[in-house]
């Protein structure tokens, strides 16, 4: 008789049994509150793209992270909550801003972002060069060589390509506007295909190959 | 160890026993606290709408993670996780209990089911044991909900209500010889 008592309480009060999802729904709650009432340092959210799912992070200071459909979330979630805090919540609203210019970016009716970002994954020399890259309008494109002579460094193309290879903020911060001399595509994050499309797009990639 | 028991205050992380392999998230640091929020939520929730009902569990359980991301940053990486946003969420109901006992608050909707008429034994049954779960004194009540509907070890239940292993094996002991009286 004793263990039917123990089976019984295992399925909790009457109430628990019939009811699914409360826990999901309370626990978004939670991360909704904790986003918009400042007790969490980050919120991140998935954003629709024609690359598929992304992945975004936000700060209170800035947009700080943009992730590709293959990163898995967990990883990036484990990265951040290492360099910057474990206080990060999913909270979709959080990123409302970002979603609408990236969505008119893809669009084609948007050719700069006005979002703020947070920079604090990069270091002194990074982000002088993804600065750089940030100042490259829309529609045109620099060399290695140019971004790291512009970013000041006597280290020059390649040590401006591995900034650029971890800009934690792609698409946002266009690092895909950096070509290797000559017009040549090169490398990007997220592959060489959606770098050349995102060129295509902005209408960049005529005349050079 | 004298811990004052629902203290507004969350458990010194320090004091917490190391996690076995069960709950460890993420290697390294700690994890992001939407993964912790994501793995805990359901035995919080069980735990809490047991303990005080489904209307007063959904306050419980905003103030148990809110609290919970507060100190949050101030844990160990090889802390308890489950131990202790349990030890949070049963000090977040015996305030409840507490405020229910000084009449502050109305004795909860725990027999809402329709007055035994038309309800199956089962459920007849099942509002006979809940009711003298309710009952329990209240370190038994959550030694109770603690080790079956949490499914917490004797060690981390002693942690949350803030007694030896020893006193908590006997408070669940005791509880479940009472239990056992009502349902034959």
């Amino acid at each position: 008789m004793s263990k039917k008592i123990e089976q019984l309480l295992r399925q909790g009060a009457p109430h628990v049994q019939a009811t699914g999802d409360e826990a999901v729904a309370a626990a978004r709650r939670v991360s909704e509150r904790a986003a918009a009432e400042g007790l969490a340092d980050i919120s991140y959210a998935p954003v629709d793209s024609p690359f598929g799912t992304l992945h975004a992070a936000t700060t209170k200071r800035g947009l700080v992270r943009i992730a590709f459909p293959e990163e898995s979330v967990e990883s990036v979630l484990e990265a951040l909550a290492q360099s910057l805090s474990p206080r990060i919540v999913q909270a979709p609203a959080s990123l409302d801003l970002l979603k609408r210019e990236l969505e008119e970016y893809f669009a084609g009716r948007r050719h700069e972002f006005g979002i703020p970002l947070d920079w604090s994954l990069t270091g002194p020399f990074g982000r002088r060069v993804l600065e750089m890259t940030a100042a490259i309008p829309y529609g045109g494109h620099l060399s290695y060589a140019e971004v790291a002579a512009e970013a000041g460094s006597p280290r020059g193309a390649r040590a401006a390509g591995n900034a650029l290879g971890s800009n934690p903020i792609p698409i946002v911060i266009p690092c895909h506007r950096v070509l290797r001399s000559g017009g040549v595509l090169g490398g990007y994050g997220g592959g060489p295909d959606r770098k050349r499309w995102l060129l295509e797009l902005e209408g960049a990639l005529q005349g050079s190959r | 160890m004298s811990q004052k028991l629902g203290a507004p205050s969350v458990t010194d992380p320090a004091k917490l026993p190391r996690s076995g392999p069960r709950a460890t998230i993420a290697r390294g640091g700690l994890p992001a606290f939407q993964l912790f929020l994501d793995a805990y939520r359901e035995d919080v929730w069980r735990f809490l709408v047991s303990s005080v009902g489904p209307e007063d569990a959904k306050d419980c359980f905003q103030e148990t993670f809110i609290a919970a991301l507060r100190a949050y940053p101030r844990l160990r990486a090889d802390s308890n996780l489950k131990a202790w946003v349990l030890t949070i969420a049963h000090r977040k109901a015996l305030d409840v209990h507490r405020r229910r006992a000084t009449g502050a608050l109305p004795v909860a909707e725990i027999a809402e089911a329709s007055d035994g008429e038309g309800s199956s034994p089962t459920e007849a049954r099942d509002e006979t044991l809940w009711g003298a779960v309710h009952e329990l004194p209240a370190r038994q009540r959550s030694a109770i909900l603690l080790r079956y509907v949490a499914d917490l070890p004797h060690r981390d239940i002693a942690t949350a209500i803030g007694c030896s292993e020893e006193a908590a094996r006997r408070s669940l002991h005791e509880g479940l010889n009472k239990l056992r009286k009502v349902i034959a």
